[in-house]
């Protein structure tokens, strides 16, 4: 691994999230772990992209779940640290990790269709973000709610505003989740395969507006993504993981023009030489 | 719109023809009596041929899903026809049909939901073949057993729950499934859209080396024109219930005909072109 690249680029930047020989290992009902991360460390700057990939399975979800405090004491063993700001969110209590779930640091998920509830207004699921982490009024907190949503390039119609998720497009449903994500203009966002569900389109749209946003807005992002192309268009920096490790990082051109590992060659380059399949193979059929 | 096949041109005759198939939903306006009806898509003509692939590609909503599933005689078609090897398939009866659903078989995106999550592989490899009631239980495992190496799972694992396996695994385990029969053509919905890009191009080498053992027809349908790009021979492209273009996957990258097409070619952008634009 190229140690020199662990760090974020150019030196101005200020280091946002330090992750450091990160474990997590998940408990079975039987008494035995499975450890799904192992060792894991990287830095994030502030307004900075890091793109990650890897197959799946290899530990990105965890990752990602480990970062917001998402992973219970009964259902896994996570060690290492986590200094967000400064702080350490792996000793951090709940109350305190509330205040920074959502407003420090906010996830986009894959599925939005799951991630929204079925049986609540679109504006409102946004308004509730907002009113778990301002001093303000429910209305005007749905005030907020409705430029969040127009903000994500949702058309500014009371149709779209008190519409339920069902009644939207599955690209409409995504800049829902977006809307909530940003809502308290986080520092970070963690998107975790955040166009995998939606159409060629509507994918280009949404990384056309993430881009934009996060410039915008200045915030950092987490970019899990399995697909070359969405890496590349935003990603500053690129961390490949196989089987709970990370086996390369760099910066994304520097990876895509010169994969030194087998595993960064097969992720960028699909398709791939016949002999490096066979070499990974093991990998996935055993 | 009729969209002139250039696919028979000097070939021999499909495999499975479908001339005029539509599909139409009759639905109720919510709270009213008043229906109105829905077109999944209408006057679809389409060819397959024994060792080669189809691409069905399209938008969301373009009826991409609707119409496989008729062609996979899982959904009753509103009009049209569908023959294999000559033979009007819609014009059989529910107890002729039963066979030919062993020649056609439909594999699905999501190998979870389409799986019982408490049988073992072995079980619900061999479960087509309990339907059709072919074989004894240990011809019936034999073939399972079998099937499983073909498709790259090693055969050990036959006692083990779809969820013990990785997502590109329950993939292979539901190809060796659609297998089982013996099926001359099959019909696959985005099976690889939920994978990575190495479970992705490890999947598409085994269906090219399926295709070529046994000489198969694929209906494949995607969104993804990168990756039909790849896997092709030709491609159909439908947009809102109709096919607008139908090619032979080379000519339709290099020179698409229809704007529609040439639209969605426009998405499709390489990692070198997008580093370029970046840097720009």
């Amino acid at each position: 691994m190229r140690d020199c690249w662990a760090r974020p680029v150019g030196d101005c930047l200020e280091t946002l999230l330090a992750v450091k020989n990160l474990n997590v290992a998940y408990r079975s009902a039987d008494g035995s772990t499975q450890v799904a991360v192992e060792n894991a460390s990287c830095e994030i700057g502030a307004g900075e992209v890091l793109g990650l990939m890897g197959e799946s399975g290899c530990g990105k979800t965890s990752i990602a779940l480990a970062l917001l405090g998402l992973l219970g004491a009964e259902q896994a063993q996570v060690s290492g640290s986590i200094q967000f700001r400064g702080k350490e969110l792996l000793t951090m209590g709940e109350r305190e990790m509330r205040e920074i779930r959502g407003s420090g640091i906010s996830m986009v998920f894959q599925e939005p269709g799951i991630a929204l509830n079925p049986v609540m207004r679109v504006r409102e699921q946004v308004a509730e973000v907002i009113h778990a982490h301002k001093q303000m009024s429910w209305e005007k907190c749905q005030e907020e709610a409705q430029s969040a949503l127009v903000r994500v390039g949702l058309p500014d119609t009371p149709r779209i505003f008190s519409a339920y998720p069902h009644q939207l497009s599955g690209g409409q449903r995504q800049r829902v989740t977006l809307a909530q994500a940003l809502a308290c203009e986080p520092a970070l966002v963690i998107a975790d395969e955040p166009t995998a569900a939606v159409d060629a389109r509507s994918q280009q749209e949404l990384l056309r507006l993430l881009q934009q946003l996060q410039r915008e807005m200045g915030i950092a992002i987490l970019m899990i993504s399995h697909s070359a192309e969405v890496q590349a268009r935003l990603a500053d920096r690129l961390m490949v993981m196989e089987r709970g490790r990370i086996v390369e990082q760099g910066r994304f051109e520097e990876l895509y023009r010169r994969p030194s590992h087998p595993c960064t060659r097969a992720m960028l380059r699909a398709p791939m030489a016949a002999d490096d399949a066979e070499e990974l193979d093991f990998a996935t059929v055993t | 719109m009729k969209v002139e096949s250039n696919l028979n041109s000097g070939r021999t005759e499909p495999l499975l023809r479908v001339t005029g198939l539509s599909q139409q939903f009759v639905q109720r306006r919510t709270l009213s009596r008043s229906k109105f009806t829905v077109n999944a898509f209408s006057d679809v003509d389409l060819a397959l041929f024994a060792g080669r692939t189809l691409a069905l590609v399209g938008e969301s909503g373009a009826g991409k899903s609707s119409l496989a599933r008729c062609v996979a005689l899982l959904d009753q078609p509103t009009a049209g026809k569908i023959e294999l090897e000559g033979r009007d398939l819609l014009a059989l009866g529910r107890k002729a049909l039963i066979p030919i659903h062993g020649q056609i078989q439909m594999i699905f995106q999501d190998p979870t939901s389409a799986m019982n999550p408490s049988r073992s592989a072995g079980e619900i490899i061999a479960e087509p073949l309990v339907v059709q009631g072919e074989g004894t239980k240990a011809q019936r495992r034999e073939r399972a057993l079998h099937l499983m190496e073909q498709v790259g799972l090693d055969p050990r694992s036959e006692g083990k729950r779809p969820f013990e396996f990785s997502g590109g695994q329950r993939q292979r385990l539901a190809i060796a499934r659609g297998l089982a029969l013996g099926p001359r053509v099959l019909i696959f919905d985005e099976v690889l859209s939920n994978l990575d890009a190495l479970n992705q191009s490890l999947i598409l080498r085994l269906l090219a080396d399926l295709q070529r053992s046994h000489s198969l027809a694929y209906l494949h349908v995607s969104h993804d024109l990168r990756l039909v790009s790849e896997f092709a021979d030709d491609v159909a492209l439908m947009c809102e219930g109709r096919i607008v273009e139908q090619q032979d996957a080379r000519k339709l990258f290099e020179s698409p005909k229809h704007s529609y097409t040439r639209d969605l070619l426009a998405t499709v952008q390489s990692v070198d072109s997008i580093l370029l634009e970046r840097s720009a």
